[in-house]
């Protein structure tokens, strides 16, 4: 009740506060962000042609009827034309306003189909991208250099912030002026990527591979959000695109791979983790991963998601636990992990399941366990 | 001589108490209650978009979480859509068509009590879809917005259940209504009224009754696959199994776009009696404008891919419904152009239905300049699922089909209740109701274009500000309708007498059949054919 009254105050203060403050208020955005690739300049430059064509369509309406609420009105004494209907315009409107829309109607289309041919061309790209959405996050798979990231939303942002729902935790980095090329995918339920600035969109959609592509050619960071609805957390799904240039891409590039051998040689060695490193590592990875449906708290939602804290896989046997998060729960939205993540990282997220929140099984699991069950 | 007058007599003798509403096979009575069915839908359907723009009103989440949220926008797309604006407009089509066509009743009167008493059931169903997802162990709510995609749509609980059992109920009464009307039009009309002197909202009708034929099937099959992948182990919709998510967008809106039509149809009907009506000038080119209504329907049935260019269609499929979508401009344009040219050389007076008129033109006019914009495949593959879509079809749907409805009821109450409306009143409500249905909508198509996706419960604080403005507008908007409630009670309790025809101009250029009985008409009407000059 509280936080329903603290919403009353704050929109009463706001009511008030753009009342005696109206040239305060800025709009900041109003149309399509500035383009900052060929393929979306030219879907800019279009979208401004149609819109000029229906604001001068919609002045010339708005006269026609201006000038006959002005004139023709029976308080004046105007007297109806009854012939009117029998005039040359009465008898060939029925074949000159159609043969005007459509001269109208051609010249958009004519203009259209041209980007669209465009839009559906298929020249050879210098860098693949494969865009997979899932419940609730990105995973960015850069198909000719073996590299995956997994991009989440940003929570720490509070909600007065301009990035707030705008930002995340890995962006996805490309080299401007070469040309990309994105095949859109997505493991559980429809999804849409789209960066207005740089890439119009096409649905991510489980079983199909959309493709769509871009130059960028400007440096910068573009946002975005996922654009189909994906259910719970569709407003928090947003985008962040780092465009840099060729040379800093190919920097980035060596830079991650070396990151990704360091990470790969660590979960396949033999070391014994204790348990405290586990945890630590596994509450991060808990928060990324898990979070977005089990909660933060492991409490889950009631009816939808399950609860982890207290749930019978998390206290009991361990070879289940495993077992679900690798395999994933048939006909719900849990998904299987085993290629998601390495062994390392399932052990952390385990070990810290099982002994987080109050659930107090003291055990832990090793990576070598998680690559004996798979 | 007295014999027969006796004998009327008795025929108009009303049944009473319940019964009278239960079992009603009277074509007036029908009406009413589909209309006043149609109001109560209205109120509901309002109140979840308002506590939608309530939302809204700032960033952050403050009032429902993300899958009440969904569920209640699901609710108000499929409440207005199947219980406020169809029923509505079948109420209005089962009180005029019979009095505008000569007809005693429609064709089969029995038939339209069961196609009307679906309705509540369904109603209830629909309600039900929402509130039955906060009971434990049923899973998810319906979050899937009214289109019903899978794979979300296997994902949702119970509800969802719920749902596509009142879209089985709701296709059967809208059939079975649509049967009904199409058939008192083509058997009914009295001697001498010839198909090209029925009145445009019949006419309207005609292809609504035919559309809804078509159409209604189709989703109710498309439904059944998904209630099929849900729980019968098929996978129609799952690309794991060999099946096809976009199949059901394809059965979605091969129902959905002429659904659109079927919103609209009755309403431009209405304004083609309305706008002669206070220009005192006949409907100007009714006859091409029957022709490309004819044209607007066949047109309507093959251009439904454009709701879904973002799927990955080929190239030829996707320049075929981009041509094809803009190719409607042309119809549609006849029709304003028709509406324009009416008023062009009248003698306007601007009572309230006039009023609404007017703003109609206008309004769905821009509706339609932003659907050509629309239609242009690259730029949608922008539009797509922003705010841009919403606002387009908030201002296709409201003026053009919702206040068609108010119009066709500040213009027919004096008809139906035998009393007049307070013109005051009624101007007060159609100013009020249009400027803030521009303030709340209006500001939508800019935060579309800035990138703000539709359905989401959150959003980031740039697009804050036209937020602010459309939920002020939005409460300002529902709040309108209050007084619109009270407009219709008053008018029907009690206010000055009508005569039969409150309208100085509603026979000209038109037979007017149903301006020559009383205000209000008695219980049975031409019982024998009336003359038609």
């Amino acid at each position: 009740m509280s936080k329903l009254r603290q919403v009353f105050n704050r929109g009463l203060l706001l009511i008030a506060s753009t009342l005696f403050s109206l040239p305060a208020f800025a709009v900041r955005e109003y149309n399509l962000p500035e383009p900052a690739s060929t393929i979306t300049r030219e879907i800019y430059d279009l979208h401004m042609l149609t819109a000029w064509v229906a604001t001068a369509i919609m002045i010339i309406v708005t006269g026609i009827i201006l000038y006959a609420l002005i004139n023709f009105r029976k308080s004046k004494g105007y007297q109806p034309d009854m012939e009117f209907n029998h005039t040359w315009f009465g008898r060939w409107s029925w074949a000159l306003v159609p043969a005007i829309v459509l001269g109208i109607d051609f010249s958009i289309a004519g203009s259209a189909t041209e980007t669209l041919g465009n839009i559906e061309s298929h020249d050879p790209a210098d860098v693949t991208v494969k865009v997979t959405g899932s419940q609730w996050k990105w995973t960015y798979e850069y198909m000719d250099d073996d590299l995956k990231i997994v991009s989440n939303l940003n929570k720490d942002i509070p909600a007065d912030n301009d990035l707030y729902l705008r930002d995340v935790d890995n962006r996805l980095v490309l080299p401007t002026n070469k040309r990309v090329r994105f095949l859109h995918t997505a493991t559980d339920v429809l999804h849409a990527w789209w960066v207005p600035a740089i890439a119009y969109k096409k649905d991510s959609i489980p079983g199909y591979i959309n493709e769509t592509w871009t130059v960028i050619d400007k440096e910068g960071v573009y946002r975005g959000q996922c654009a189909e609805n994906c259910g719970t957390g569709h407003a928090f799904m947003p985008i962040v695109v780092e465009a840099v240039s060729p040379a800093k891409y190919d920097e980035w590039m060596k830079g991650q791979k070396v990151a990704m051998a360091a990470a790969m040689a660590e979960a396949s060695s033999d070391k014994i983790w204790d348990q405290a490193e586990l945890m630590e590592r596994g509450e991060k990875l808990y928060n990324t991963s898990c979070a977005a449906c089990h909660m933060p708290t492991g409490a889950g939602i009631p009816g939808v998601f399950p609860a982890l804290k207290g749930s019978p896989v998390a206290l009991g046997d361990m070879s289940k636990h495993i077992d679900i998060i690798l395999k994933g729960v048939a006909g719900t939205a849990m998904a299987s992990w085993a290629n998601q993540l390495n062994d390392l990282e399932l052990a952390a997220i385990i070990t810290y399941e099982r002994n987080a929140w109050g659930n107090n099984t003291g055990d832990s699991t090793q990576p070598a366990d998680i690559k004996a069950a798979r | 001589m007295s014999e027969a007058t006796a004998h009327d007599d008795h025929h108009d003798h009303k049944p009473t108490g319940i019964g009278r509403w239960l079992f009603s096979t009277n074509h007036k009575d029908i009406g009413t209650m589909y209309l006043i069915f149609a109001l109560v839908m209205l109120f509901l359907g309002g109140a979840s978009a308002m506590v939608l723009r309530m939302e809204l009103f700032m960033p952050g989440i403050q009032i429902v979480d993300p899958d009440t949220y969904n569920n209640l926008l699901t609710n108000h797309a499929l409440i207005m859509v199947f219980g406020m604006v169809m029923p509505a407009g079948a109420g209005m089509a089962n009180w005029m068509i019979p009095m505008m066509i000569g007809a005693p009743d429609m064709a089969l009167p029995r038939l339209n009590n069961l196609s009307f008493w679906l309705l509540p059931m369904a109603g209830t169903m629909l309600i039900l879809s929402m509130v039955i997802s906060y009971f434990p162990g049923t899973g998810t709510p319906v979050n899937t917005g009214w289109t019903l995609y899978p794979p979300l749509s296997v994902q949702s609980g119970m509800g969802m259940d719920f749902l596509i059992f009142t879209v089985h109920i709701l296709g059967i009464s809208s059939i079975l209504a649509a049967i009904n009307i199409v058939t008192t039009i083509v058997n009914m009309r009295a001697p001498g009224m010839t198909w090209f002197k029925m009145p445009l909202f019949v006419w309207s009708w005609l292809f609504t009754g035919l559309l809804l034929i078509m159409i209604m099937p189709v989703l109710a099959g498309g439904v059944t696959m998904l209630l099929f992948d849900r729980h019968f182990g098929t996978s129609f919709f799952d690309a794991a199994g060999g099946g096809d998510p976009v199949l059901f967008q394809h059965l979605f809106w091969f129902f959905g776009h002429p659904e659109v039509y079927v919103l609209l149809l009755p309403s431009i009907g209405v304004l083609g009696l309305i706008i002669p009506t206070f220009s005192r000038k006949p409907l100007f080119a009714y006859k091409p404008l029957v022709w490309f209504m004819a044209a607007l329907t066949a047109l309507g049935m093959v251009v439904w891919a454009h709701h879904q260019y973002t799927v990955g269609m080929s190239l030829d499929a996707t320049t075929y419904f981009m041509i094809g979508t803009i190719l409607i401009s042309i119809p549609v344009g006849m029709m304003l152009m028709s509406f324009i040219f009416t008023m062009w050389r009248g003698a306007m007076t601007f009572e309230t239905p006039m009023l609404f008129g007017i703003a109609i033109i206008l309004m769905f006019s821009f509706a339609g300049v932003t659907g050509v914009m629309l239609a242009v495949v690259p730029a949608d593959l922008q539009y797509h699922d922003s705010y841009f879509v919403v606002a387009h079809f908030h201002y296709a749907l409201i003026p053009g089909s919702v206040f068609g409805l108010y119009a066709a009821v500040f213009y027919w109450l004096p008809k139906w209740t035998g009393n007049m409306y307070n013109e005051t009143q009624g101007q007060i409500f159609f100013w009020w109701t249009t400027l803030s249905f521009n303030l709340t909508f209006f500001p939508q198509h800019f935060s579309g274009l800035a990138g703000m996706p539709r359905r989401i419960v959150d959003y980031s604080p740039q697009f804050a500000d036209f937020n602010y403005l459309s939920s002020v507008g939005g409460m300002l908007f529902g709040l309108s309708h209050l007084l619109f409630l009270y407009i219709i009670i008053k008018t029907i309790k009690g206010g000055e007498k009508a005569p039969a025809n409150p309208w100085e101009g509603s026979q000209i250029g038109t037979t007017g059949l149903e301006w020559t009985l009383p205000s209000p008409p008695p219980f049975h009407s031409f019982n024998t054919p009336p003359a038609i000059k």
